[in-house]
């Protein structure tokens, strides 16, 4: 057992850390969010010239080569200064599903992925399937000279900014994974706000054709993959989450420190004491989880990674609820208002739960697999 | 014991309920069923048609324009207009100022403001809470000074729900800074126009603008618009306190927030064929929080026979807003979570009534998840839980803070 960072990993997160406090104020996030795009340029080149847009990239692509506890610390120094960039779509999400089954020229995207000159979506949620990995209704027809798409795509992070979409969708021999151009014939992207001011979109296919080497991996290949892309971005959503709980409650703690009603600061209430006791207590326990389940991303037994997976993030969001609800209510009407950073870290807390499954979901899932 | 309402009671609910339904303009029961934002004119449209039957403040006594409906009446009213879809009647002017006008008030005051309530020409709002004062009402720093025949006004209220609409306020102000904190404070009705007055937005988490900070530099109020003695506004205020009783529980607005859940969960798949309210899980959590409605409603019903028979109300009305704020976050917690991977969604344009654009997620979605967010607010207004769990470990179990 060593639950100790490595120098790099400490190097990693201070330098990362450090340059988010400096450029990543409340007031440029609510820029960025106004902004309605959901990335800054300015902010994705530097992610690039930090590294970390190719931390999950191998070395012989442009990138780092890092493991799963290396994109641990960035995604919980992410969190930690609510950056609303895409890194968890592009870095983690498509470039692990290139990395791991795409042709040889898709994986040479990952260099200009790596630079910061490309972004990538993850096309897969569909209308209906909240969140079911395997309910794929788009279908994908081969015809003699390619692929023809046809379907629609639900609620993709950065859907609309992102150069190239990963998507899913059904063919004769199961789910199958495409590379498709954001400025592909018959491809519409409708950007929409979210309320932690992220970008996503909606994705219509009508008739989308692309050549034959648009497919990623094998055809009906695709779950496979599809699954192990949501299990890293679960991961990441973890230690973000983490990061946001940890700075929510230096924030909520600062606060009741410095509040005075009744002559003495709000925080020498015992009742409220204790109410930051359990905060404490779940972050750390999410924590733990937020380790688990970036351990356990790499082993083979697909159980055993499944159940991780589903385990953390059943408990992250449940800690995610808890102190963002007390973070809220312990800052009384200046946790409602939009001008401190506590509703925005509350918000985003929220919202974690609805991305790649939310509570009631992997709570059933880990229990199904109880039987199994 | 009976649990039952009464025939008449029954009645009368049959009798709110046609009014509610015939009376109340669909554009606006389909923008507050829509969570579409309302505007100062649909609050208003509605307090005009009530006041043709004299429903605006039926709990009133008969001489101020009322209709001395029981507690239960209220109750079964509310309910019936929540359901029916029906803006809420604020409570600031017919339910918080207009008893400490009633009790306290001149004659004079009686007679200009009361029936400026009922007609809607007059908007009230609350200038209670300061930046420095929340929980700790009575530390309140606004200063109210005496000069002949009128105060001279300077500081800062804040969390001032729709005073953006509001032409009158209620302040608590200090007129005294000798002895006892409450004992200094003094409780003024305050001509939104007068000169000196700035109302500043305050945009809430869920991105709307619903409350304000107010400003006070200089703002000359008559001496007659002061209610009751000065130095005495504490009283008076713990008057009101005592006075929000059943309408705490929001029993109408939880019923009618239930009735879209299930309508929601109803529409929404769950993945694998289903509908989400066929999920086990989903489908128990709802049930729980339907029993813990019907819990607070028969609770809220005894609170209100206990009240008949005493003459002061008791501390009950703190466990109805404690538990009544807990059951509707959570039953806008369940909505949100209904929406599945929509949740996120934030379609501000469509909370405009004449929006027609396309929708994203699905249609039921529009204002659920800001509807969350805002409703934390529920828990930290009017007293916060924790304030109302002080006030039921003092007044009900008897104990004693250190």
């Amino acid at each position: 057992m060593n639950f100790a960072f490595t120098e790099e990993q400490i190097q990693l997160r201070d330098t990362l850390r450090r340059f988010l406090t400096q450029t990543y104020t409340l007031e440029r996030r609510r820029a960025i969010a106004r902004a309605g795009t959901g990335c800054d340029p300015a902010i994705w080149a530097q992610f690039a010239e930090l590294g970390i847009l190719g931390l999950a990239i191998p070395e012989s692509l442009g990138g780092i080569g890092g493991s799963a506890f290396d994109s641990m610390v960035v995604m919980e120094e992410l969190g930690r200064a609510l950056v609303l960039e895409p890194y968890l779509s592009t870095a983690l999400v498509g470039a692990g599903i290139l990395v791991r089954a795409g042709s040889a020229p898709q994986r040479e995207l990952l260099r200009a992925v790596a630079a910061g000159e490309i972004r990538l979506a993850f096309a897969h949620g569909e209308r209906d399937s909240r969140w079911r990995l395997d309910a794929v209704a788009t279908r994908a027809e081969r015809r003699s000279d390619g692929w023809v798409l046809e379907g629609h795509k639900s609620m993709v992070a950065d859907g609309a900014g992102a150069h190239y979409l990963v998507t899913s969708a059904r063919t004769l021999s199961g789910i199958s994974l495409f590379l498709l151009p954001g400025t592909s014939e018959g491809l519409t992207r409708s950007a929409l706000a979210t309320h932690d001011g992220s970008s996503v979109a909606e994705v219509a296919l009508a008739s989308v054709r692309v050549p034959e080497d648009a497919l990623i991996g094998a055809e009906g290949s695709g779950l496979p993959l599809i699954e192990a892309a949501s299990d890293a971005a679960i991961a990441g959503l973890c230690a973000e989450a983490v990061g946001a709980m940890d700075a929510l409650l230096a924030l909520t703690l600062e606060y009741v420190r410095n509040r005075r009603q009744f002559g003495v600061p709000v925080g020498s209430f015992q009742a409220l004491q204790h109410r930051m006791a359990d905060m404490l207590l779940h972050v750390e326990l999410a924590r733990s989880m937020s380790y688990l389940a970036s351990a356990r991303l790499t082993v083979s037994d697909a159980n055993e990674r499944r159940r991780a997976i589903c385990a953390a993030k059943f408990l992250v969001g449940r800690s995610a609820r808890l102190v963002g609800q007390e973070a809220v209510q312990l800052h009384g009407g200046m946790g409602v208002s939009d001008e401190l950073a506590a509703s925005h870290y509350f918000k985003r807390l929220t919202l974690i739960n609805a991305s790649f499954g939310d509570m009631d979901h992997h709570l059933a899932r880990f229990g199904s697999l109880l039987a199994a | 014991m009976d649990l039952n309402f009464s025939a008449e009671e029954e009645r009368f609910r049959s009798e709110v309920r046609a009014f509610v339904a015939t009376q109340l303009p669909a554009s606006i029961r389909a923008k507050v069923l829509g969570h579409k934002r309302l505007g100062r004119e649909d609050f208003l449209a509605w307090v005009r048609i009530l006041n043709t039957r004299g429903w605006v403040a039926p709990g009133w006594p008969r001489r101020f324009g009322g209709q001395e409906w029981d507690p239960v009446r209220e109750l079964i009213f509310e309910e019936e207009c929540a359901l029916g879809g029906a803006p809420p009647v604020l409570s600031f002017g017919p339910r918080m100022v207009a008893p400490v006008i009633m009790r306290f008030g001149s004659p004079a005051q009686q007679q200009y403001f009361l029936p400026r309530i009922l007609s809607g020409e007059h908007w009230w709002c609350q200038g209670y809470s300061e930046p420095g004062a929340g929980s700790d009402l009575a530390s309140l720093k606004t200063r109210a000074e005496r000069r002949g025949d009128h105060y001279v006004v300077n500081g800062q209220k804040t969390w001032t729900t729709l005073a953006q609409h509001a032409n009158w306020i209620f302040c608590l102000v200090r007129t005294s800074s000798e002895g006892r904190p409450q004992s200094g404070i003094s409780f003024l009705l305050i001509d939104m126009r007068s000169p000196g007055i700035t109302v500043r937005p305050i945009v809430m988490l869920d991105g709307e603008h619903e409350i304000n900070e107010v400003w006070f530099n200089e703002v000359e109020v008559p001496v007659a618009n002061r209610v009751g003695e000065e130095n005495q506004g504490w009283t008076y205020a713990k008057f009101l306190l005592g006075h929000e009783r059943v309408s705490n529980a929001t029993l109408g607005l939880s019923k009618r927030a239930l009735r879209e859940l299930k309508a929601i969960a109803a529409g929404t798949p769950a993945g694998d064929g289903r509908a989400l309210i066929e999920v086990p899980h989903f489908r128990d959590r709802i049930a729980e929080a339907e029993i813990d409605l019907m819990a607070l409603e028969i609770l809220a019903l005894r609170v209100i026979a206990m009240d008949r028979e005493r003459e002061a109300p008791g501390p009950e009305a703190s466990l109805l807003k404690l538990r009544g704020s807990q059951i509707q976050q959570t039953l806008s917690e369940l909505a949100m979570e209904a929406l599945g991977p929509y949740a996120p969604l934030h379609q501000r344009e469509a909370l405009a009534a004449d929006w027609t654009g396309p929708l994203a997620g699905p249609p039921a979605g529009i204002g659920i998840t800001g509807r969350y967010f805002n409703h934390r607010k529920v828990s930290i207004y009017a007293g916060s839980n924790e304030i109302q769990r002080n006030i039921i470990a003092q007044h009900m179990l008897g104990l004693r803070q250190p």
